[in-house]
């Protein structure tokens, strides 16, 4: 086990191998949103209160989830590059900022579409918006940064610091917004009220969930097959690889 | 010969830090005068009507107080690094993150402290009620330093850069939030008469955790930047 | 300065230095002992700054190990630091400060030698510039006062990237005697330079970047 992860942290068998694993979990991925979609726009009951419009929120709610929990995967990984400088850590902790930029950008945009009906505006300055406003921020810092610094692996370094000092800064950052938020009393309408929700509403919300999960480890994989190629194309293999193409 | 003891570097590196401040004074009064000159801006862009003043009042203070805490920041590193002092501090036989503290706390005695003392005339600016003052001085003295702990680790990663300036601010302007949430409330509370210990405690606590965690951050950063 | 270093060696492993994602050079490997010096020449970019500043600990090789007594450098860590002194391209003074302030901090920042600061700046012919203002000093004695940290501490590995920028021939002779004395007394030097370092000692390992 430990020697098949010792070979995998090699960039050139992670190459190999993940070119392999990428098509079946764009099927899985493709999967699971078709059954997440069934289940969510045809099965799932209609709300009495909010009517059809409580939908997004099979978009909206695991786009949440993805943005922390990408965060936290990136800084995860950002520690494993800096303690044991395993290259692959580095490149996966990169990888991963902008699709949780990405993710968090959605939870934004589907956020305010969700807002408009309830609140007759687009952007409301309710807790969990705000927050997921400044995660976003702290996303586009990690990959302003990395942009910045010119050496490839100074900048991943750098980096996983500053990914580091958010992760302690998130739970602070959230409680400051909560607290901010109950202080102003701002719109608290998205509260859902988790443990009555509708079991029909929560299979799809489930299958979506492990659909974006299915998505993140995707486009993560193809995104670092990218940077490995970038890093190592003076190497003989990569050499080797273009050179069969051509 | 033993090696400089470690308090007696920190004093000469404290000491090295202010006299170099007092020999460029202007390095103190720009930011002074940035914190002043934004909070005065406000009345003329949102009007003088001394309620709206007083109810934004706290908002304003803070966000000028941080601004004026990031435009001063890059000072904190930046003609170290230009003259190759840093490399120096960077090989010294002490602990960095020591040698941190004391940059930070010059930092903070020559930036953060004056804003505390010409909070007081733009609290009257603002109309803000005597007891607000008195926390906005206290949220000052305790969210400011915070400010320059946290900051130090977001110019420690950009100090080699050429545009550090600009991707400074987006770095380190969200990890001000906290900051700036429980000290503005502190102060529009106590304008409102309402109390304060809890916003109080929490500032204290921020204080308490950057001090013990971002010397070592700052330090870490500052390694993988030069190297 | 009578006191002579106690017996020490610096061990280069199979080192590489990766810059940008060009290798600068790999597999580099060297001993030095108590009296040698290490020459590095190479074109420019060929990585000789690169190499002192792994040396000294500013870098880390991108492969390979170094050892201090057989201890890698990044365990030593600041134990390693006081062992060292870097006189790098920057002068690491500060404008601002008089001559006498820059050393008390240099000084502070490693071992103290014993040796009075104004002693220190005399033998750099900076006597009687204690109180001058750095930015004061022409450009050979800002280099001057720089190389007098070398001996306001004590530190028994000099690392030096092109010690002779800036300075006269005079100057010249006056850094090579310094060092000459350092090596006689058991030190170490790693010197990169584009000017012919002229040591007594023919204990020179000559390391060429560019082959």
């Amino acid at each position: 086990m430990l020697h098949f992860f010792h070979k995998l942290a090699s960039p050139k068998h992670f190459y190999r191998i993940s070119g392999n694993w990428i098509p079946w979990l764009g099927l899985a991925c493709f999967g699971f949103t078709l059954a997440g979609l069934y289940e969510g726009l045809l099965v799932a009951p209609t709300d009495y209160q909010q009517g059809d419009s409580y939908r997004i929120m099979f978009i909206h709610v695991p786009a949440a989830w993805m943005s922390l929990f990408i965060y936290m995967v990136m800084a995860g990984a950002g520690v494993i590059g800096l303690v044991w400088r395993i290259k692959l850590a580095e490149i996966m902790a990169i990888s991963s900022a902008h699709i949780g930029a990405s993710f968090t950008f959605l939870a934004l945009i589907t956020g305010s579409i969700w807002g408009k009906p309830m609140w007759g505006a687009w952007w409301v300055w309710d807790a969990r918006l705000t927050s997921e406003l400044i995660l976003l921020f702290l996303y586009l810092g990690v990959i302003a940064l990395y942009n910045a610094v010119e050496d490839s692996r100074t900048a991943a370094r750098a980096t996983s610091i500053l990914a580091l000092v958010g992760v302690v800064n998130i739970p602070i950052i959230h409680f400051s917004v909560e607290w901010w938020n109950t202080l102003h009393q701002g719109p608290t309408v998205t509260k859902f009220g988790a443990p009555s929700i509708d079991i029909h509403m929560l299979i799809p919300l489930l299958l979506m969930a492990v659909a974006f999960k299915l998505f993140y480890v995707m486009v993560l994989l193809m995104r670092a097959r990218v940077e490995v190629l970038q890093r190592e194309r003076n190497t003989g293999w990569v050499q080797e690889l273009v050179s069969d193409y051509e | 010969m033993k090696p400089a003891t470690l308090p007696q570097a920190f004093a000469i590196l404290l000491r090295r830090d202010l006299t170099l401040a007092y020999r460029r004074r202007s390095e103190i009064i720009n930011p002074l005068l940035f914190f002043v000159l934004v909070t005065a801006m406000f009345p003329l862009g949102v009007g003088a009507d001394p309620a709206l003043l007083r109810d934004i009042g706290p908002g304003i203070i803070w966000v000028a107080a941080l601004l004026a805490a990031l435009l001063s920041l890059e000072t904190v590193f930046r003609s170290d690094f230009d003259d190759g002092s840093l490399e120096q501090l960077l090989l010294s036989p002490h602990p960095l993150s020591v040698l941190m503290i004391a940059k930070v706390l010059a930092h903070w005695l020559v930036t953060g402290l004056p804003l505390l003392i010409v909070a007081p005339l733009l609290s009257i600016l603002l109309h803000l009620s005597d007891d607000a003052m008195h926390t906005l001085l206290i949220t000052l003295a305790l969210g400011t330093p915070v400010l320059s702990l946290v900051g130090a680790i977001g110019v420690a990663l950009t100090v080699g850069l050429r545009k550090g300036g600009t991707i400074l601010s987006i770095l380190v302007m969200p990890l001000y939030v906290p900051v700036l949430i429980f000290a503005a409330s502190a102060v529009a509370n106590s304008d409102a008469g309402l109390p304060v210990n809890a916003h109080l405690s929490l500032l204290a606590a921020l204080l308490v955790l950057a001090t013990s965690l971002s010397p070592a951050a700052t330090a870490a950063s500052l390694r993988i930047s030069m190297s | 300065m009578n006191h002579t270093y106690t017996a020490a060696t610096l061990e280069a492993r199979d080192i590489a230095c990766i810059r940008d994602d060009r290798t600068l050079f790999d597999k580099l490997s060297f001993t030095l002992e108590a009296g040698q010096a290490v020459l590095v020449e190479g074109r420019n970019g060929s990585g000789k700054t690169s190499l002192l500043r792994i040396l000294c600990g500013i870098r880390q090789p991108d492969e390979g190990t170094i050892h201090w007594n057989g201890g890698d450098i990044y365990r030593l860590a600041t134990g390693y630091n006081a062992a060292t002194a870097w006189v790098g391209h920057k002068d690491g003074i500060k404008l601002e400060l008089s001559a006498e302030e820059n050393l008390v901090f240099a000084r502070s920042l490693g071992t103290p030698s014993g040796l009075e600061i104004s002693d220190a700046l005399e033998a750099m012919e900076l006597g009687g510039f204690d109180d001058v203002i750095a930015i004061n000093l022409s450009a050979g004695q800002k280099r001057r006062l720089a190389l007098a940290r070398l001996l306001v501490t004590r530190s028994p590995l000099w690392i030096l990237d092109e010690p002779f920028t800036s300075l006269d021939t005079h100057g010249i002779s006056l850094i090579e005697n310094m060092i000459n004395i350092h090596l006689a007394d058991g030190g170490m030097l790693a010197v990169t330079s584009h000017h012919p370092v002229g040591l007594d000692s023919a204990d020179i390992t000559r390391i060429n970047l560019s082959e």
